[in-house]
């Protein structure tokens, strides 16, 4: 997670300082750059997103009235641009293509009762668990992915997350427990394979 | 019969995002750990759910760098050329 630095002002931000602009988009581009990588999967989209969301944090410096924190603000700009840019991937392929959308009706209860955590700790970090567990983040239905993301990647409370998607604590965290356990699935479908093999 | 048809399954499966975080209740708490305790298919979700969070927690600490050429197309996006260094 992102700490306001302490070294960022934002009086001189709003005030037009370049260089304290500099230090504020070293301090953020990470985290901004691996959420939306999280988010799209694509390298070029994900860099998108990046530069889109300190242009328009450059655009809106002088509206931030700091209620939120600097943190807040910038990870609501980048989630917008996230999911803008999901929206406009999915116009451009075919519905059989990208993740479910969230049903509320849907039915979560676990399906899966491999015990896997007894694998070996290599197996669970290997390259191709990697991509597993990326993969997996993909195939969540994007409003339970921008939850995930925000709280279990960047590690945002769930009160901050609220705050940057405009949610209640309770949508919060229905689509965490939801995300969570659609991973559970995903991850078991794999480990279980492995823990198989082993036998 | 399946133990997944216990009702009580069902109805601590919307607290165990909590439980796990440390932010549930201590009384739901008890009453979790107690339903854990009896049926294995609720402590092979509750131990893999555990699992499966630990997991993106330690890819994420690892993660957070932007690669170098996009750092560099981003500070010239932002006519921020002046204050590209290291």
């Amino acid at each position: 997670m992102v700490e306001n630095k302490p070294e960022i002002s934002v009086e001189a931000l709003r005030a037009g300082d370049r260089e304290v602009f500099s230090r504020m988009v070293d301090s953020f581009s990470g985290p901004i750059y691996r959420l939306a990588l999280k988010m799209t999967g694509i390298p070029t989209s994900a860099e998108d997103v990046l530069q889109n969301t300190f242009l328009k944090a450059f655009q809106h410096l002088k509206d931030f009235e700091g209620r939120s924190s600097l943190t807040t603000w910038l990870y609501r700009i980048a989630s917008n641009e996230a999911l803008m840019m999901l929206r406009k991937q999915r116009s451009e392929i075919t519905l059989s293509d990208t993740a479910p959308e969230d049903d509320d009706n849907s039915d979560y209860s676990p399906l899966q009762f491999t015990d896997w955590c007894c694998l070996p700790e290599t197996e669970f970090l290997s390259s191709e668990s990697r991509v597993v567990l990326d993969r997996a983040v993909q195939h969540l239905p994007e409003t339970q992915r921008i939850v995930f993301v925000l709280r279990d990647i960047e590690g945002l409370s769930i009160h901050e997350t609220s705050q940057i998607l405009n949610l209640s604590k309770a949508a919060i965290k229905t689509r965490l427990l939801r995300a969570r356990l659609h991973l559970r699935e995903e991850l078991s479908t794999y480990y279980g394979e492995r823990l198989e093999r082993r036998r | 019969m399946n133990e997944h048809e216990h009702s009580k399954c069902q109805s601590l499966l919307g607290s165990l995002s909590e439980y796990l975080d440390g932010t549930l209740g201590k009384e739901l708490c008890v009453e979790i750990e107690r339903h854990v305790a009896e049926c294995q298919n609720c402590h092979i979700v509750v131990d893999t759910l555990r699992k499966t969070i630990s997991l993106y927690h330690e890819t994420a600490a690892e993660a957070g760098e932007v690669p170098g050429v996009v750092r560099e197309r981003l500070f010239r996006t932002l006519k921020l050329d002046d204050y590209l260094r290291h």
